[in-house]
């Protein structure tokens, strides 16, 4: 297992390299001269050339990149020209908010993709499941940023149960009551996505696992039905769903950034698309490594898990 | 889905459904599905509008007028109101239509065209090109799928064409993963191969070889993301990275209309309500082309089987009366397959009775229908597809089909129980082997887990498995094939059943091993006076265990006896060929023919004797009404109305 555990870690090094490398190459698709771009069309050519070499523009792309990883490496992320703070500081303290939405939507999902997927294949074909597949293709199908408004005007402006957007109450709020109810309207719609495509997957797998030899062995065993169901059938399937909960939490960092915008979350996701409209590359680049990065991580403790759950999978 | 591959003999009636075909055909499926059929309408209704825009009399959807500013929908002259500036909303939710529909559409072909080329070219080649393609791809898939988009817009800048490409590149990984899988397929076909022989350059056979064989591949893989791609560009445009005023899409007319969504909802809802008609139609049609073109809903083999077969008795049996020691009594058996308008009579009507420690074969070729025996007696066979449509099964004079799912759960394992062919597939491959027997311990007794699990240890001694305390640890993927079977048995041993119901379970094993089993079985069944009922093709394996047998072909027992009797002086011709197809030791001359001809369809029996076709003694006669199964005297019976008398083998 700790084998199992490190080789992976291992492996996961060359995939966060190609990582900053891509990210690199996307950034140095900028039309024009970032120097140009800071001091504004009057500048002289000198001072031009001077913040040039002071950026470390004049050098190789290779160069570049390497000083840019190094630098990155020991936690040297640049200075973020439109909030003029470290970029570092910046994103970690964004990302907390993120990922508080983002974990908090990635286990709403997998409890209900789940608990649908396992309901819609028991009784399929019967109301419920004709009910819940529909249901589920209208969460495919839905805008999450549009859901998120309706959603926001209902409860919030409506009906005034919950707060309209942010994360905590302007005032007197702060604690972890005031956080849930902040948190409810913006994870449940950067949910529903997700939702549904585990749904679809786990009622598919379900269906698949059900014609199993050994789950008419589970029956010829005398067991009863909802231990066949729940206890083999179910983790059967849930061995092939686990990657695609994995896969899921990209969907669900990347549509962070629509609902962040709809609610006014303070996550990385929103100043994503603030540092994009302020061209604040440093902190796009920044950005977008630490999400990306975690991620990896985040497949890598998907199949860690898979890897516990499943004594055939071998590294 | 490795276990899919071998499939038991009880599928036969269902593999051999699937060739011939006689199921719904593809437009009637799609028919049927009312759902894809309201999406196609409603997505044709939206394309032709967005074809026809520029001709309809519509208000200039850039025309601005304060005076008319934030008019709610159904005004006058203005059917879904007015916008913040003044222009007509429902002029420009059509002419944003035009331009998301255009952009999503446009984004799914870029991507298909580059994620297609990389596919073909990664799995042409193969070797190195394929390995440094496709790690390439994995790198862009290591991002979060929108944040990539993100990073290429915040490179490019805001603009509609911008995240036109930005969109199209994050998803071109999809479409090379896809295309380069089909490809790897068939770049190795001898036709490809004929093609290189003939000189053809590389590109040429990609052009007029490959790609025509991967295009239905890309073109279903484009239907499945042009949603997708409709949506992703939208939230671009939300965000104010996509289209950029006056231009507007549905996305950026949703960004604006949230400004003021508590002043004028309709401004963000109704641009929103059309996205979402817009990707939902194009889903549900989507979805419903898909199922038509996934074989395995046609055949039914999606849907999932009830715990107990459905039970639809049109009679119950003919009331025969068998001796009083009779544990498993099968009385004019019928069990059925419906497969769109045909009904497979997998069983026909089939009697026998098993007794007190006694052990019947069941024997017959594949697709006879003997393992849709074994799996009706207790309710096993999948259904659907399968109804148990007459007769009656006593199991220690009690009516199976009579009982509640509680009373036949509670036989299942207990008094009567199954071991099955090819255990790889039959046992559950993520819980132990001592997991397992525990589970089939305390399913039928009140024991704590410990307890089970020694008990679990026992019987896996019991079985001769070499160091049964670690051995219980075990996966079955950890275990030899013979070993596998071993833990099957121990299973069906766990709660001292009266009767155990063994479906070939030597069948999937190697020779030496098998001999082993059947000792094992043997031994079993004087040590603890079960009864067993043996179901085999093969007259070998009955020779050394069973009493009687009952010989089957196209769903009825055709011969029944004592084994002896069966194979020493077999009546009915099918009979004396099945053994014959047996080799022997110490005779190597003798002719091990197979028996010309294939056994009938059971969807399509003829009329009088099934074997009629493969028989070398058939006569008119025999073709005629149903021949009844007689009795030749002591126990033996015979399907035949010529049964060969004396017959020595």
């Amino acid at each position: 297992m700790h084998v199992y555990i490190l080789r992976r870690l291992i492996l996961m090094i060359p995939v966060l390299l190609g990582l900053t490398v891509i990210v690199f190459l996307i950034m140095s698709l900028i039309p024009g001269d970032p120097a140009l771009a800071i001091l504004g069309s009057y500048a002289t050519p000198e001072n031009v050339a001077k913040l040039r070499a002071d950026l470390g523009l004049d050098k190789s792309m290779v160069e570049q990149y390497w000083i840019w990883l190094t630098n990155m490496v020991q936690g040297d992320f640049g200075r973020s020209y439109s909030l003029n703070r470290p970029v570092l500081d910046e994103i970690l303290e964004r990302f907390g908010a993120t990922l508080i939405l983002a974990g908090t939507a990635l286990v709403l999902c997998t409890i209900f993709g789940l608990l649908t997927g396992v309901v819609s294949a028991v009784r399929q074909y019967g109301w419920a499941d004709k009910t819940l597949t529909f249901a589920v293709l209208i969460g495919i199908s839905i805008p999450s940023f549009w859901l998120g408004l309706l959603l926001m005007m209902f409860f919030a402006v409506e009906l005034r149960w919950l707060p309209v957007s942010g994360m905590y109450a302007i005032y007197g709020g702060g604690d972890l009551p005031d956080l849930i109810r902040h948190l409810i309207l913006p994870s449940v719609t950067l949910a529903v996505v997700a939702t549904g495509i585990i749904a679809r997957l786990t009622r598919s797998n379900m269906l698949e696992v059900l014609r199993q030899d050994f789950i008419r062995t589970a029956r010829a065993k005398g067991l009863d039905e909802n231990r066949v169901i729940y206890r083999h059938a179910f983790k059967a399937a849930l061995v092939n769903v686990i990657p695609v909960i994995g896969v899921q939490a990209g969907f669900v960092l990347g549509g962070a950034v629509y609902i962040e915008t709809v609610f006014q979350w303070p996550g990385i996701g929103r100043m994503l698309v603030n540092a994009i409209s302020t061209r604040d590359i440093l902190l796009v680049q920044g950005g977008v490594v630490l999400v990306a990065g975690s991620y990896v991580l985040f497949n890598l403790f998907a199949d860690v898990i898979q890897h516990l759950l499943d004594p055939r999978v071998k590294a | 889905m490795t276990s899919n591959a071998v499939t038991g003999p009880n599928s036969n009636p269902h593999t051999n459904a699937k060739k011939r075909s006689a199921r719904p055909s593809a437009f009637k499926l799609l028919a049927r599905n009312q759902l894809a059929l309201m999406g196609a309408v409603i997505l044709v209704l939206v394309v032709l509008i967005v074809i026809i825009t520029p001709i309809l009399p519509l208000p200039d959807p850039d025309a601005t007028d304060p005076a008319q500013r934030l008019l709610r929908p159904l005004a006058d002259g203005h059917f879904l109101g007015t916008d913040h500036l003044g222009r007509d909303l429902l002029s420009r939710l059509i002419w944003g239509t035009r331009v998301s529909l255009a952009v999503g559409i446009s984004a799914s072909l870029v991507a298909a065209l580059f994620g297609s080329a990389i596919g073909i070219v990664s799995g042409y080649f193969g070797g190195r090109t394929d390995n440094i393609m496709m790690r390439g791809i994995d790198m862009l898939m290591a991002f979060p799928y929108i944040l990539l988009a993100l990073a290429i817009v915040a490179a490019l800048g805001p603009g509609l064409m911008n995240a036109l490409y930005a969109i199209a590149v994050v998803n071109i990984p999809f479409f090379a993963r896809n295309i380069r899988g089909v490809t790897v397929g068939i770049a190795h076909r001898e036709f490809v191969d004929a093609a290189k022989l003939s000189g053809k350059g590389h590109v040429r056979i990609i052009l007029t070889e490959i790609l025509p064989n991967v295009m239905p591949v890309i073109v279903i893989t484009i239907s499945t993301t042009v949603g997708w791609m409709i949506l992703e560009t939208a939230g671009l445009s939300f965000l104010g990275l996509g289209a950029q005023p006056p231009q507007a899409d549905l996305g950026s007319m949703l960004g604006e209309g949230r400004k003021l969504i508590t002043t004028a909802m309709h401004l963000s809802a109704i641009p929103g309500a059309m996205i979402f008609v817009l990707v939902m139609s194009i889903n549900l049609l989507g979805d419903g082309i898909r199922d038509v073109l996934d074989p395995r809903l046609k055949s039914g083999a999606l849907a999932r089987p009830a715990p107990l077969t459905r039970i639809d008795r049109t009679d119950e049996g003919a009331g025969t009366t068998y001796p009083d020691d009779t544990i498993l009594a099968v009385d004019e058996l019928r069990t059925e397959f419906v497969l769109g308008d045909d009904s497979y009579k997998a069983v026909g009507g089939v009697s026998f009775h098993v007794g007190k420690n006694e052990c019947v074969g069941l024997v017959g070729e594949s697709g006879s229908g003997k393992s849709v025996t074994a799996l009706s007696l207790l309710g096993l066979v999948a259904s659907p597809p399968g109804t148990i449509v007459g007769g009656r099964v006593m199991f220690d004079g009690k009516d199976v089909y009579g009982m509640s799912e509680d009373d036949v759960r509670d036989i299942r394992g207990g008094k009567a129980a199954y071991v099955f062919q090819d255990p790889l597939s039959t046992l559950h491959p993520l819980f132990s082997i001592g997991d397992q027997l525990v589970e089939a311990i305390r399913a039928h007794n009140a024991v704590s887990y410990k307890d089970a699990w020694a008990k679990a240890v026992e019987l896996l001694g019991m079985v001769r498995i070499p160091n049964p305390q670690s051995r219980a640890d075990n996966y079955p993927h950890q275990l030899s094939g013979g070993m596998r079977q071993r833990v099957g048995i121990a299973m069906a041993l766990a709660n001292e059943p009266r009767l155990i119901i063994a479906d070939e379970p030597t069948t999937a094993l190697d020779v030496t091993v098998q001999a082993q089993i059947l000792k094992l079985m043997n031994n079993l069944r004087n040590d603890h006076g079960t009864s067993v009922l043996f179901i085999t093709h093969d007259f070998g394996v009955v020779s050394e265990i069973c009493d009687r047998v009952a010989v089957m072909y196209a769903g009825r027992i055709v011969e029944m006896g004592t084994t002896e009797q069966v194979l020493h002086h077999p009546a009915h011709p099918y009979t004396k060929r099945l053994i014959d197809c047996v080799p022997r030791l110490g005779e190597p001359d003798r002719r091990t023919s197979a028996i010309p001809g294939l056994p009938p369809a059971v969807n399509n029996l003829p009329a009088g004797c099934a074997f009629a076709d493969r028989c070398d003694r058939v006569e008119d006669a025999c073709r005629v009404g149903s021949i009844a199964f007689d009795d030749l005297g002591e126990g033996h019976g015979v399907r035949c109305i010529k049964p060969m008398e004396g017959a020595d083998v």
